[in-house]
């Protein structure tokens, strides 16, 4: 048997698996509260604002991906779509384990399928979530059958796969605007530059943004480590489309804020203002000035670039509204403790490798022939 | 609507903590008195100015928060006026915790299975017609429970037979909709910190996110309807597009054959 061979980056996962493996037998045996600086006064920190919240808005790609090839029927884009499910159904899992991580009595993750409230946002997020995650198993079962050779069970995904894509458009509408909607319910204790009802349409429209940037970059990752990756005149429309909701985002964002008379607060030097500024110039003025210059536009690297900002400043924005915007009301302050850190680093972690073995052992990224491809077929006109 | 209520009265406060006394023996917590609510503190009474005891409860909304916010329903607000949990429901997501406008729920960190702990008015008491223990145990009727309207109109006349003693707000009359936990001070209650928001809306809070759940249905038709649509017209765009390249062939076939 061969040993495999230590690399730098093979120590680093392996470190990062045994802190992760450690801090899960302590956060199930101990509780929460051995393994995060959660209180009383703060009651969600990490886990939530970045393993669900966050994780749920960075494979916002898959549906955007679905919707453009299987409904709006462009094509040229089905190269990204396998590579973007993929994606997509590897995060939404990982909110389902960061879930089981977060709740309390994690055993009962199921007690919203037979327990309703239809008054709470997180009952519909949950229920989005749960059905989103199964469309997406299901759409990219498609590329385990093919490997497996299961023809008559790829067959009937092929059969289903325009309603299951509509479906997951709308569930995807739904709960990416819903996250924003469970923010609604704290008026006096978010920050106000944060706190708008129009939340949802911003964690909609955020959600779509950063969508096409993880696209962008796996594809760009994918090509420099597994020499596998997407043609760079789509990665160059994706980020055109993204110029747009950019700056859609933004004129609402200020529109917005102007209308509620606290525009003003941007020049502030509260700590959340700041952090506001440095969120709003990451997630949106810097990536669309970017865009805007041809050479960054037409390079894969510019692209690249462009989107790690995007993801970034997204990251940065759902933390602010879950964790940050909040602090000054908790009467408290909260950093995650370094076990909290370590489960999250440890799930993205794992979230690679998932991508990594299965971008290497499935037809992810090599575009399928018409005849596989079952009722959806390519027109090879001109 | 919700009934009973109880009426606190900061002015007759002296901060003797038979209140607090009375829950723990009541709920079988740990006797001794803690500074803030906690998982095993559902009241607490804090000196928050010298000589001015603010007694810290769940407020029990007439429109609950946590009722409203909690995906499984573990919360009820009870037709007798208590707001109740069911930790048997509950999976431990703390929403409620984090949006409950009083910081009210609280949560049991250092357990495996940990639950959420709060004040539930001793809803099976009330049930009885008997009234919660703190109030049975205050020596000085600053804490009195009785029917909300009656306890509303008796703060009322209170604040008018003594206006210079009271300030003349009733807090939790109007509050996020009102709450069946009222109070009475001297002190402005803005000085006094929580649970007096005099920020909070007098809306309930759950109007909030109704506002955007109660389109869910919309956009599940409305998005059903034109996606269907849109992909109804794409794929008949593909299809005369596959026609017309078949009927191009074939007339170039027929052409060339035509051709002698």
């Amino acid at each position: 048997m061969k040993l495999p061979k230590v690399t730098f980056w093979r120590i680093v996962i392996a470190a990062i698996t045994i802190l992760g493996l450690y801090y899960t037998v302590l956060r199930y045996t101990k509780g929460l509260g051995a393994v995060t600086n959660l209180s009383n006064k703060y009651p969600w920190g990490l886990w939530v604002g970045f393993d669900v919240v966050t994780g749920v808005g960075l494979a916002a790609g898959a549906f955007i991906i679905a919707l453009t090839v299987y409904i709006f029927r462009i094509d040229e884009y089905k190269p990204i779509l396998r590579p973007a499910i993929l994606t997509g159904f590897l995060g939404y899992s990982l909110v389902a384990v960061g879930l089981l991580y977060d709740l309390g009595k994690w055993f009962d993750v199921w007690h919203p399928i037979v327990f309703w409230n239809p008054h709470s946002v997180m009952f519909e997020v949950a229920w989005c979530v749960m059905l989103y995650l199964s469309v997406l198993g299901l759409e990219f079962s498609t590329v385990v059958f093919e490997r497996l050779k299961w023809h008559r069970l790829n067959h009937l995904i092929h059969i289903l796969i325009i309603p299951l894509s509509i479906l997951g458009v709308i569930l995807s509408t739904l709960h990416q605007s819903s996250l924003g909607s469970l923010f609604l319910i704290v008026p006096t204790k978010l920050y106000a530059l944060w706190y708008s009802p129009y939340l949802p349409l911003f964690f909609f429209i955020s959600a779509v943004s950063v969508g096409l940037a993880m696209v962008t970059m796996e594809s760009f990752l994918s090509m420099r480590f597994l020499g596998k990756g997407i043609e760079l005149n789509l990665l160059n429309g994706l980020a055109r489309v993204n110029v747009l909701v950019m700056a859609f985002y933004l004129t609402i964002k200020i529109l917005d804020m102007a209308g509620r008379g606290v525009l003003g607060d941007i020049f502030s030097t509260r700590f959340e203002s700041i952090m506001f500024d440095i969120e709003t110039l990451v997630q949106v003025v810097i990536p669309f000035f970017l865009l805007l210059i041809p050479a960054v536009r037409t390079s894969a690297k510019g692209l690249f670039v462009t989107s790690l900002f995007i993801v970034i400043g997204f990251i940065m924005n759902r933390l602010d509204v879950a964790i940050t915007g909040v602090e000054a009301s908790s009467g408290t302050t909260y950093f995650p403790a370094f076990g909290e850190i370590m489960i999250s680093v440890f799930l993205v972690t794992m979230g690679f490798l998932a991508f990594a073995y299965a971008a290497k052992y499935l037809n992810v990224f090599v575009h399928v022939e018409e005849k596989e491809e079952g009722p959806v077929e390519i027109i090879h006109d001109v | 609507m919700a009934k009973m209520g109880i009426l606190i009265d900061i002015t007759k406060c002296i901060g003797c903590g038979a209140c607090e006394k009375a829950c723990k023996m009541r709920n079988g917590l740990p006797l001794d008195l803690e500074n803030n609510l906690s998982a095993t503190a559902y009241t607490v009474v804090q000196e928050r100015l010298p000589g001015t005891y603010v007694r810290r409860m769940c407020m029990h909304c007439q429109n609950p928060t946590c009722v409203s916010v909690c995906p499984v329903g573990a919360f009820t607000k009870t037709a007798a006026g208590p707001v109740t949990y069911d930790k048997d429901k509950c999976i431990g997501c703390r929403y409620c915790m984090y949006s409950c406008p009083f910081s009210v729920p609280k949560y049991q960190w250092d357990r495996v299975v940990p639950y959420i702990q709060k004040c539930y008015m001793c809803a099976d008491r009330v049930a009885e017609g008997s009234e919660p223990a703190c109030t049975a145990a205050c020596p000085t009727g600053a804490s009195i429970f009785g029917d909300r309207d009656q306890l509303i109109e008796e703060a009322q006349k209170r604040i008018k037979d003594n206006p210079h003693t009271y300030v003349d707000h009733l807090y939790g009359l109007e509050e996020v909709g009102g709450t069946s936990v009222l109070y009475l001070s001297n002190v402005p209650f803005e000085k006094l910190g929580e649970p007096f928001n005099i920020n909070l809306p007098d809306k309930p809070l759950p109007v909030y996110t109704w506002a955007a759940l109660e389109k869910v249905p919309t956009i599940v038709v409305v998005g059903g309807v034109v996606l269907t649509g849109i992909w109804w017209i794409t794929s008949r765009r593909d299809e005369v597009k596959k026609f017309e390249i078949k009927h191009k062939e074939q007339k170039k076939l027929t052409g060339k054959g035509d051709k002698p």
